[in-house]
């Protein structure tokens, strides 16, 4: 893409300096900035879905199936129809048009069509003239249930397929199968001068936004249909409303407001989405639909639960040779982005060690349960967990520092793995040696006496990758600016900025281009009928293909300006500098004129001002079935040390740090860089230790509320420290890859690598509760009894 | 979000008022104390009163006043958090004030009482949860239905009494003071109790708790408060552990309480727990052995049940953690005990 080949990885002014550490051309990238919105976020003043009060507006509920898996016989509505209050009420029926986030297996409907598939699954929506109305009509509505047999046990559902959760899958209950072979494994792992081989099991966990799903949706006269919705997918949005509703999508507007939240849990269209708008053009008035938090935990896609099965063979100087892996992915209920998840679990393991031969058998199967999806590191942080438990295992049989080991099977910068990914810059190393040192490994490890121990764990991640969900030829990320004469500037993304930052980071880029005060950028952004389309805040995108796309548009308006003032002085363009609100001759320092008066001018030469720019990926990954998917442009890489404390008495782990060192390319804010990277190694510790989604043997979700699914308090956060690294990636924006998911990663199975540098024991299957760990203890006395002193540490 | 069910709410200022407001309709009334139970419960539809009375305005209810022979009173409508940092309660019942700390998080132990907490419903996994979850279940035995699910088809409600602040209130002897149409009674809070989890106070529908006596201590007592749970703020007990120790001058036991809370439907006893811990010397091995034998018993008396959310065997497995760490706590003085 041209984009990318203008732009380097250098300040828009003055040469690319690559490792230079102060950043000197920069005026405001690699500058801990403000968010653009942060102010506005710390007085209350910002807007959410539910914020919206719209005249006239009416409320929403939705009836939630009380069985896992049954058919429906008859819905009747009259009753609740006839309640005073009540101006509409529809069912499956009235939306039966399927849809899913991914074009290949969409087998959702915003209500039950015949079946409905978990406990909680949305059966009929209401409209009333307030929420209590609105709830009192859903005890009105008298659904006839044939219940069937249910699935809870992935296990299951691999062999019985009778009776099948989807009828017209061919597969019965298996959702997606993918197994992929690079070169001869059985052949390594025979030559392998070691073979570690075990299971491992990932429970799962949801993402817990603190803001529920909200979505309003209003119809004008004309016909436009106008929705906002707590989305981080406006564009799949839109296309699915048009879809579903069977409406020109021209006629279709997607806004999404301030957003409080989403790690993955608003990236697919939902039920709330297509009902309140339904709801709103049959009764012609807006609709509001806010879920409680118990419906957020049933509309759940968050972390798959996995069973792992790992082998890994490497030489005796620790050198891998093969990994084999076979997993089985409960998927819930529905495919939802399953077909990625699928791959994902296999294809995003390959670094940033080299693997020469490598083979991967993955098997999504339904179940009765609430459906799983994308949660930070979609895919890639179970199978990770899995691994870097076993690489850990490898070090300790081989007698090498686990460091070591890793730094031995480095796969270094611009190559390929065994899957076909490029990788290109890469600053894994540098990763291992920040942590090394930080956390004073060298000295410290093995040494912390009993019940204390560190651990390392490294990952990689994508910024997004080149496999549009739906094919497409058309650029994956958009920017459009408009200028004017009083020096504003706004920069219109398709962006979902869901707390991430992800309008501040336009922001800094266009004025960082255009030379311009920050408070001159405004950001319009995640709005279908303004903004250009984006795909949406998924797979650590949006910064790596908007920030392209927004520098592409800031050069060419620049080029304009510099062209005009350059005419206006007389003087050679390289003379015209746009820098802090200002543009100066470089070469006079007494001629310098604001830029406002710089946009004046060359308004007055061209025309109106206005620029567009775009991203999209060059041609990426394997030549094979599914070989672009996890295919990146750009992978950042993570290493964490964690120091923990095991009481040996309550087998409770308690994290007391964790060091984190991630290679992002460039920060383009190092503040909002560094709480990338705590708050996902927050998220990744307490899957490790607190939180757990499941189901009790009825099927029922175990505590669907926030007392009960524990995320951790401000005082069960260890002490985070974030440290950057920079590799300077030659196609992110400026050199910048991702930072919002990769950095979770390590979190979990450095853990479980620390614990046993404290104590002894491996845990290889999540969530490592004091039970277990007192369990493993138990077995690990046992076996050891009469060789060791009986020593424990005590809490 | 949950919506609030629709009822009249009542804000007396007097006590006499809030009684009158209640004997109205005794069955169909509820008081309110700091809500913190009480709001969520009504949210889930646990509750369903046409009438709420709340005691917030009822200045009398909030004071502490020393009676005759060296007793305490508290008013019910103390905020925990005072409880939690009153200097007179953390010197002469430290266990109370340790306990009262530990309940929830800060903003909910400046809304949430003393009285509030010692009424606390009983908890269970399958009873606090929303309407549309219990229906889904069938309800249970406490609320709606006829099963208890704890055990699979048990038919007997064993959820569980999380009040942090009763078992502590148990080893200090206090006492209740009851108000109610028929007048005052006083009731010691070890015969407050039911072994009912669907009701397991002798509370009834009209009477206010509006003060809760302590007998005195003396310079020997001792006391602490130990509190598992998952994180170090927030959570309900999954086991609590009340110790008292009571020293004579020579530094031996001379009487020595243990009550257990999270478990069943009301606090428990540790029995003959004077027959290990009595004239023992703390300090020394003889304490050491007598502290592991003491949770030993308290380990054959306790049985977690999967009531509250959290592996049980695991909460098993913390009676004795628990009992050793809070009674060498309590000798200590340094509780409260939780997070170990």
């Amino acid at each position: 893409m041209s984009a990318r080949e203008i732009h380097g990885i250098g300040a828009p002014f003055g040469p690319a300096q690559p490792g230079a550490p102060e950043n000197r051309e920069f005026a405001l990238i690699g500058k801990p900035t403000a968010k653009i919105d942060g102010l506005a976020k710390a007085t209350g003043a910002l807007q959410y879905a539910d914020d919206i009060q719209l005249p006239g507006m009416l409320h929403a509920k939705t009836l939630r199936s009380p069985h896992a898996h049954a058919r429906i016989r008859s819905i009747d509505v009259s009753a609740a129809l006839a309640l005073p209050g009540v101006h509409a009420v529809i069912s499956g029926r009235d939306l039966p048009e399927r849809y899913g986030v991914i074009p290949w297996t969409q087998d959702e409907t915003a209500l039950a069509v015949d079946k409905v598939r978990f406990i909680g699954d949305p059966v009929a929506a209401v409209a009333a003239v307030d929420e209590d109305t609105a709830n009192q009509a859903l005890r009105l509505i008298k659904v006839e249930y044939e219940p069937l047999y249910a699935y809870f046990d992935p296990r299951e559902s691999l062999v019985r397929h009778d009776p099948v959760i989807h009828e017209d899958k061919k597969d019965g209950n298996i959702s997606k199968h993918v197994e992929l072979v690079f070169g001869d494994v059985e052949g390594e792992l025979k030559a392998s001068d070691l073979v570690v081989e075990d299971d491992y099991t990932f429970h799962g966990t949801t993402h817990a936004a603190i803001e529920p799903h909200c979505a309003v949706a209003t119809q004008a006269a004309d016909g436009l249909l106008t929705v906002w919705s707590s989305t981080q997918i406006t564009h799949y949005v839109h296309r699915a409303l048009a879809k579903v509703l069977g409406l020109d999508p021209a006629r279709i507007r997607v806004v999404q407001p301030a957003l409080g939240g989403a790690f993955g849990g608003k990236s697919d269209p939902f039920s709330l989405e297509f009902c309140v708008a339904k709801l709103a053009m049959i009764t012609g008035r807006p609709v509001k639909m806010l879920w409680t938090r118990e419906e957020v935990f049933y509309a759940h896609r968050g972390r798959h639960p996995m069973q792992l099965h790992y082998r890994t063979g490497v030489t005796k100087d620790g050198r891998i040779r093969a990994v084999d892996a076979r997993i089985l992915i409960d998927g819930g209920s529905y495919s939802s982005f399953g077909l990625v998840t699928t791959y994902y679990s296999g294809q995003l393991l390959t670094g940033p060690y080299d693997f020469p031969t490598y083979r991967f058998h993955s098997t999504r199967v339904f179940t009765n349960k609430p459906p799983c999806g994308p949660k930070r590191g979609h895919g890639s942080v179970q199978p990770r967990f899995a691994f870097e438990v076993q690489l850990d295992e490898v070090a300790e049989r081989l007698g090498l520092d686990p460091i070591e080991l890793r730094r031995r099977n480095f796969q270094g910068g611009h190559t390929r793995t065994v899957n076909g990914q490029r990788i290109t810059s890469n600053g894994f190393l540098k990763c291992l040696e920040e942590v090394e040192r930080a956390s004073g490994w060298q000295q410290r490890r093995g040494k912390l006496g009993r019940g204390r121990g560190l651990g390392i764990a490294g990952s990689m991640y994508i910024s997004g990758t080149n496999y549009p969900v739906y094919p497409n030829e058309m650029p994956q990320a958009g920017i459009q600016i408009a200028a004017e004469r009083s020096g504003r500037v706004t920069v219109f993304t398709g962006g979902n900025d869901i707390g991430q930052g992800s309008n501040s980071m336009v922001a800094y880029i266009v004025a960082e281009e255009l030379g311009l005060d920050l408070a001159q950028v405004r950001v319009v952004a995640a709005d279908t009928d303004l903004c250009p389309v984006d795909l949406g805040a998924y797979s650590s995108r949006v910064t790596f293909m908007v920030g392209n796309a927004a520098i592409d548009a800031a050069r060419k308006l620049r080029a304009l300006i510099v062209e005009a003032v350059a005419a206006e002085w007389k003087v050679e363009q390289a003379r015209v500098r746009l820098i802090n609100g200002r543009v100066i001759d470089m070469q006079d320092s007494a001629r310098s004129i604001s830029s406002a008066q710089a946009l004046q001018i060359t308004e007055a030469r061209h025309d109106t001002l206005g620029s567009t720019g775009s991203y999209n990926t060059p041609k990426l990954g394997g030549d094979y079935r599914g070989g672009t998917i996890g295919a990146s442009p750009a992978y950042s890489f993570t290493a964490h040390v964690v120091e923990v404390q095991v009481c040996e008495e309550t087998g409770r782990i308690r994290v007391e740090r964790c060091w984190i060192a991630h290679d992002c390319g460039r920060a383009l804010n190092p503040m909002i860089v560094a709480g990338q990277m705590e708050g996902s190694a927050y998220m990744g510790i307490a899957e490790a230790l607190l939180e757990e989604h499941g189901v009790n043997r009825f099927g029922l979700h175990a505590g669907p509320s926030l007392l009960d699914y524990r995320i951790p308090t401000a005082i069960d956060t260890p002490e985070l420290a974030a440290r950057i690294v920079e590799s300077l990636d030659p196609e992110g924006p400026y050199g910048a890859k991702e930072a919002g998911e990769g950095p979770l990663h390590p979190s979990i199975p450095a853990i479980s690598n620390a614990v046993f540098d404290a104590v002894g024991i491996r845990l290889r299957h999540l969530p490592f509760t004091p039970g277990k760990v007192l369990e493993q203890l138990r077995t690990a006395r046992a076996m050891t009894q009469g060789k060791q002193s009986g020593q424990v540490s005590r809490c | 979000m949950l919506r609030m069910p629709r009822f009249e709410l009542l804000e007396p200022t007097t006590l006499e008022a809030a009684l009158s407001a209640l004997a109205e309709r005794p069955e169909k009334s509820m008081v309110i104390a700091g809500g913190t139970d009480l709001l969520p419960n009504l949210k889930h539809e646990l509750f369903t009163p046409e009438r709420v009375v709340s005691l917030a305005r009822i200045a009398s209810l909030r004071s502490v006043r020393e009676l005759d022979q060296g007793w305490l009173s508290l008013g019910a409508m103390l905020k925990l958090e005072e409880i939690a940092a009153h200097e007179t309660l953390r010197r002469r019942y430290p266990a109370l004030a340790q306990a009262a700390s530990l309940v929830a998080g800060p903003q909910l132990r400046t809304m949430g009482t003393l009285g509030g907490n010692v009424l606390l419903d009983t908890r269970c996994q399958w009873y606090n949860q929303t309407y549309f979850w219990r229906q889904a279940l069938g309800f249970c035995l406490k609320k709606d239905g006829t099963l208890c699910h704890v055990v699979e088809g048990g038919s007997k409600c064993v959820a569980a009494a999380s009040n942090d602040t009763a078992p502590a209130l148990m080893t200090l002897g206090a006492e209740l003071v009851i108000v109610g149409p028929a007048g005052q009674r006083v009731v010691r809070i070890d015969d407050f109790w039911l072994a009912d989890g669907a009701a397991n106070k002798k509370l009834d529908p009209g009477e206010i708790l509006v003060e809760i006596r302590l007998p005195p201590t003396t310079p020997g007592h001792r006391g602490a408060y130990g509190k598992l749970r998952m994180r170090d703020s927030i959570d309900f007990p999954l086991l609590s552990v009340a110790a008292r120790v009571d020293l004579d001058s020579s530094g031996k036991v001379s009487h020595a309480d243990l009550v257990i809370g999270a478990l069943q439907a009301r606090p428990v006893r540790i029995k003959k727990l004077d027959s290990v811990l009595a004239g023992v010397q703390t300090g020394g091995d003889a304490w050491k052995t007598a502290v592991s034998q003491a949770a030993e018993l308290a380990y054959r008396q306790c049985h977690p049940m999967p009531n509250v959310p959290g592996d049980h065997e695991w909460r098993r497995e913390m009676v004795p953690v628990y009992v050793r760490h809070t009674l060498e706590s309590a000798v200590r003085g340094d509780g409260p005990v939780h997070g170990l």
